[in-house]
């Protein structure tokens, strides 16, 4: 690695947003070079500087009181609380007891968005199996590096044939298949390694024929990258970084493209 | 004020307050570090959320911080606008300006022997006010908003790659500053 490559990947060693690989490359060249290894130290101690001082300001509860007066009312009862003549005191009591019920509320609500949310909630599912996989002896059902073991091992266990693709030359190894349930079906999980990382790549039936490009997110720390073509959903998710996820499923699809081809 | 019909859903606005209003300090400060000015970031955050209940049929989650800031960053462009036609403002904060200096220029005066010592919260506060945007804007976003590099990619609408290389250069240069005038205290 060059010192070019480390000063800006070193921020992302510093922020905890580095992958496994990358975050040892950088650890390794910051150890073989003092300048890069000068600047890191100044980084952390100027983060932990900026960390004690508190650097955020308060909305003022004038601004506060501005935007709640602009907002329609929630309800019919809460606006006839509303007295523009309200004391001081009590307007801003009325703000902490507002905030306080708020953030309580914005807890339940992200929860009703999700369940509302068909993707969003098999999206969760999806990383909550993946979760599950990585725990000992939960990992692989068939284990097997070889694609014309694992795809037959999937027949009558599943509504659909997932496709089994080595990707072991393309730097992603195939390394067995799992039966899983979301969204209370069966579906299926091929599972491929990635240095220690471990991809999940679940597959399952849907109703659509047409060709849905690759969109990734983030859930609970995990990248997941979701597309869908003929009549299969996919999703993968690991902990690796979204270029190498994104990577993983370029070279996925390309794959099953030359099989459908040839 | 006036409330447009639609937009007058009791339920509506229930769900848009519990989900807007708690990350109000959060969008204020970063007001504050894009317009380093008190009355006017007050009236951007105004704006930002009238703007945001418009459109809050169109947010789609998880996060709502980025999506607010991402607002509130289109609300202080049209301010910069505003500020840039007005004679008072020199030209060489522009966005456009700062990111195409060369990468490690600011490197050169770095005291390299000193090591970085602690400020009080004002001594950084302007340091970082003193960064040009749009390394200010990243780096608050980082620092102080605590956003990962995904979700400031999503408020700036700019790729992961970008971001990192702004935060990269935002250190490097709040650094020089910060070991300068730890100099000049000296």
């Amino acid at each position: 690695m060059t010192c070019d490559e480390a000063k800006i990947l070193l921020h992302a060693l510093i922020d905890g947003e580095l992958d496994a690989g990358h975050a040892r490359e950088v650890e390794a060249h910051i150890a073989s070079c003092a300048a890069c290894a000068a600047e890191a130290n100044d980084y952390r101690r100027m983060r932990e500087a900026i960390a004690k001082a508190d650097l955020r300001y308060t909305a003022p509860a004038s601004l506060r009181q501005r935007i709640d007066a602009a907002l329609p009312k929630p309800a019919p009862a809460a606006a006839a609380n509303v007295t523009p003549l309200a004391s001081r005191r009590s307007v801003l009591r009325g703000f902490a007891l507002g905030s306080a019920v708020s953030a309580l509320a914005a807890t339940l609500l992200v929860a009703v968005v999700v369940r509302n949310d068909d993707q969003q909630m098999i999206e969760s599912e999806i990383v909550s199996s993946h979760l599950r996989s990585l725990q000992p002896g939960h990992l692989i059902d068939v284990v097997s590096t070889d694609q014309h073991t694992v795809k037959p091992w999937f027949n009558g266990k599943l509504d659909v044939s997932p496709p089994v693709i080595d990707l072991t030359a393309q730097g992603f190894t195939l390394i067995g298949g799992r039966l899983d349930y979301v969204d209370a079906r069966a579906i299926g999980a091929v599972v491929y390694k990635r240095r220690a990382h471990v991809i999940n790549l679940f597959v399952a039936q849907t109703s659509s024929m047409a060709h849905k490009p690759a969109k990734t997110e983030t859930i609970q720390g995990f990248n997941v990258r979701r597309w869908s073509d003929r009549g299969l959903n996919f999703w993968a998710v690991s902990d690796i970084g979204a270029d190498e996820l994104n990577e993983f499923g370029e070279k996925f699809e390309a794959a099953a493209q030359a099989n459908k081809e040839g | 004020m006036p409330v447009n019909t639609t937009q007058d859903d009791p339920e509506r606005a229930r769900r848009f307050r519990e989900a807007a209003l708690p990350h109000l300090d959060d969008v204020y400060t970063l007001a504050r570090y894009l317009l380093r000015d008190a009355s006017d970031a007050e009236d951007a955050v105004q704006e930002c959320y009238l703007r945001a209940l418009k459109h809050f049929d169109t947010y789609r989650g998880p996060a709502m911080k980025p999506w607010l800031f991402a607002i509130l960053r289109n609300v202080c462009r049209a301010e910069y606008a505003r500020r840039a036609t007005s004679p008072s403002t020199g030209l060489d904060d522009t966005p456009e300006a700062a990111e195409q200096t060369p990468m490690w220029h600011e490197e050169q005066q770095t005291p390299e022997a000193e090591m970085l010592r602690e400020r009080d919260a004002s001594a950084i506060r302007r340091l970082v006010d003193a960064l040009a945007e749009p390394f200010r804007e990243t780096f608050v976003l980082r620092e102080i908003n605590n956003l990962s590099y995904r979700e400031i990619a999503e408020a700036v609408g700019a790729p992961v790659g970008t971001v990192m290389s702004r935060l990269a250069r935002a250190r490097a240069m709040l650094r020089s500053a910060w070991l300068a005038e730890q100099e000049q205290v000296k």
